[in-house]
């Protein structure tokens, strides 16, 4: 064994444990019954009427939050880029810090927030303003959703625009083009990869998430997420929530595929 | 003598406070291959970019054909830009770089088709219709940066160190290339750069800008052979520029000897620059000479041989086909139409301050 693999030693370890032996159990688990004989109706279980309706649940808030996303971080992004070094690096800073706070604090904060008699209610019926009644709707597990992943549709799409040479901006002014027109023709082919990765980085987590849907959607909204965990912590089936992981994983190999035949450059890899 | 195209007067700009153009007037004519060659930091990119549409200026107007364009967006102007580092569109194809501004004017398709056969023969890249602009070298990207702007008829194109980032023999194969295409297509040029080589090659017209403000305009030969002031000589070529007094009309005295020369009008016992281009310096034996030096450097150069005379406390420099040794004692004598003499400079700004190339 070469000097340079041996260095590589912890790296495989590492992997091996945390997941090549996991990703392992989820198949065998997935594909075993009870019994440990093998069955493909882990698989099939999610064509079931309620685990079809929190896949598609799951989905489509992810979807919509993702669209939300990416018209907010879009523009912002935009505008990020045309600050001077200074205010720049100030606002990325302003920008990032929620980030570094604990994922779940942040989200129970919100929970707090949004309840019947939280802060905003408050100040709402201070003001003589109508309740707002969205905490346990899926209107805030989108909000939930946009709040926790936005910086990673902004950051890439960022990446993607400060890439682009201005002299290529001007040089399709130059060639008569309008402001509209250098946005369609130059600015958003260009920072399409930037776009793709941003998707990807927003909408697995958001399929998958199982924390934000518990926290501010209550019990009633199932989401697939909630779905699988509550396989592995209540009901115990260890086959069931590995079947369904296996159908989820899918979903997520699909949007790695189209991701990575856009994002040849990599803007993605810079979180 | 063509009609004047583009007047810029009293044209001002300053960055954060940092006066970039100082009271600029310029004017161009039709079908001219005019240079604005200078140092960086001496205003020459931001005057373009002010013709082009890119920076607006403080003061001053640009007039354009009898209108005033000052404020007028880049893509409404009648004028097209090639930038220094090509700024092709990577995502598409040569022939959609090249359609881009004709797609914009919603030409028809027949009408495009011929233009980029048509830009592409101009620039010798026949058959790159389907290549990617990553996949050329940078002379050929250059060249389809050039394409893409000529396509739509420009009255003017403006270039902007386009053959900055190409080597020594492209650099000059493109040069050439360029004074064809200026020919053929019968329209102006106005080029940046700051090779006075580049400059002397294919302008018409050269203008010396340092600081903001221009030096001097005028031809190649009038700027080489009669540079106005220590900057411009100092810039354009090599030369010696020494310090010397003009004791009458047409004599004046370099380190202590007395010269003949050709100027008059500088008045009498007036401080003046002299500048003296290392190949007008005859060298010969001691007796000969107007003053005699000891060769210091020798280095042959190819076509000639670079020496450094010390004579009278100053380096020469001398480019000769004949060579003297190191430690020779030589002679020094100047053809008195080729010494040219300089009013010394008027302010700080028009010094030539740390300029060696």
């Amino acid at each position: 064994m070469n000097k340079k693999k041996l260095l590589g030693t912890p790296y495989f370890i590492w992997s091996a444990i945390f997941i090549i032996i996991p990703l392992c159990m989820v198949f065998y688990y997935g594909f075993t019954d009870k019994s440990g004989a093998f069955t493909l109706e882990n698989i099939i279980a999610i064509s079931s009427p309620e685990h079809a309706k929190a896949l598609y649940l799951a989905l489509g808030l992810s979807l919509i939050s993702t669209l939300i996303c990416l018209l907010l971080a879009y523009p912002l992004a935009m505008i990020l880029c045309g600050l001077n070094v200074n205010q720049h690096s100030f606002i990325v800073l302003i920008f990032i810090l929620p980030m570094w706070m604990n994922f779940l604090l942040r989200t129970l904060a919100w929970q707090t927030l949004l309840e019947k008699t939280g802060v905003i209610n408050n100040i709402l019926s201070f003001l003589h303003l109508p309740a707002l009644t969205i905490i346990n709707t899926p209107y805030a597990i989108i909000l939930g959703m946009v709040y926790n992943f936005l910086p990673f549709m902004v950051l890439p799409i960022y990446n993607s625009l400060v890439k682009i040479d201005p002299n290529v901006i001007n040089a399709a002014r130059d060639l008569g083009a309008n402001g509209l027109q250098v946005f369609a023709k130059i600015t958003l082919p260009l920072t399409l990869p930037g776009i793709i990765s941003g998707i990807t980085m927003v909408f697995i987590p958001a399929l998958t998430t199982f924390v934000i849907s518990k926290l501010l959607g209550g019990s009633k909204i199932l989401l697939i997420g909630n779905v699988v965990e509550e396989e592995f912590t209540q009901a115990g089936n260890w086959h069931l929530g590995s079947g369904l992981s296996i159908v989820l994983m899918l979903f997520i190999i699909v949007n790695m595929v189209i991701s990575s035949i856009f994002d040849k450059d990599g803007e993605g890899s810079v979180l | 003598m063509n009609k004047i195209l583009i007047d810029l007067k009293n044209i001002s700009k300053s960055f954060d406070g940092q006066m970039v153009l100082d009271d600029l007037n310029l004017y161009i004519r039709e079908n001219e291959f005019l240079t604005l060659l200078g140092p960086s930091g001496c205003g020459k990119t931001t005057t373009l970019r002010i013709l082009g549409g890119f920076e607006t200026p403080d003061t001053g107007s640009v007039i354009f054909d009898g209108k005033d364009i000052t404020k007028l967006p880049p893509n409404k102007r009648q004028l097209n830009t090639v930038f220094q580092k090509y700024a092709l569109f990577t995502h598409m194809t040569i022939a959609e770089n090249i359609a881009f501004g004709l797609k914009i004017k919603n030409k028809s398709k027949t009408y495009i088709n011929d233009k980029i056969k048509y830009a592409l023969k101009l620039v010798n890249l026949e058959g790159f219709e389907n290549r990617m602009p990553d996949s050329l070298s940078g002379g050929q990207q250059q060249r389809i940066a050039i394409a893409r702007a000529i396509v739509n008829e420009p009255k003017v194109l403006l270039l902007d160190e386009p053959l900055g980032a190409l080597d020594l023999k492209l650099r000059q194969d493109m040069q050439y290339e360029l004074i064809r295409l200026k020919n053929e297509l019968g329209i102006t040029f106005i080029y940046v750069t700051h090779d006075q080589e580049e400059a002397l090659t294919m302008s018409d017209t050269i203008v010396v800008m340092n600081q903001g403000y221009i030096q001097q305009i005028g031809t190649p030969e009038k700027i080489y052979n009669e540079p106005e002031n220590a900057f411009v000589a100092d810039f354009i070529g090599d030369s010696n520029i020494i310090s010397s007094t003009m004791i009458e009309d047409k004599l004046v005295e370099i380190l202590g000897t007395k010269f003949p020369c050709v100027d008059t009008g500088f008045g009498c016992n007036k401080p003046v620059d002299v500048v003296i281009r290392p190949e007008d310096v005859i060298l010969s034996s001691p007796a000969k000479g107007k003053m005699t030096g000891t060769v210091t450097h020798l280095i042959f150069k190819g076509v000639h041989y670079e020496m450094e005379v010390t004579a009278a406390g100053y380096e020469w420099l001398v480019h000769s086909t004949g060579m003297f040794p190191v430690g020779t004692e030589v002679g020094i004598d100047v053809d008195p139409f080729n010494i040219q003499i300089m009013n010394k400079p008027a302010s700080e700004d028009e010094e030539a301050v740390g300029v060696n190339e």
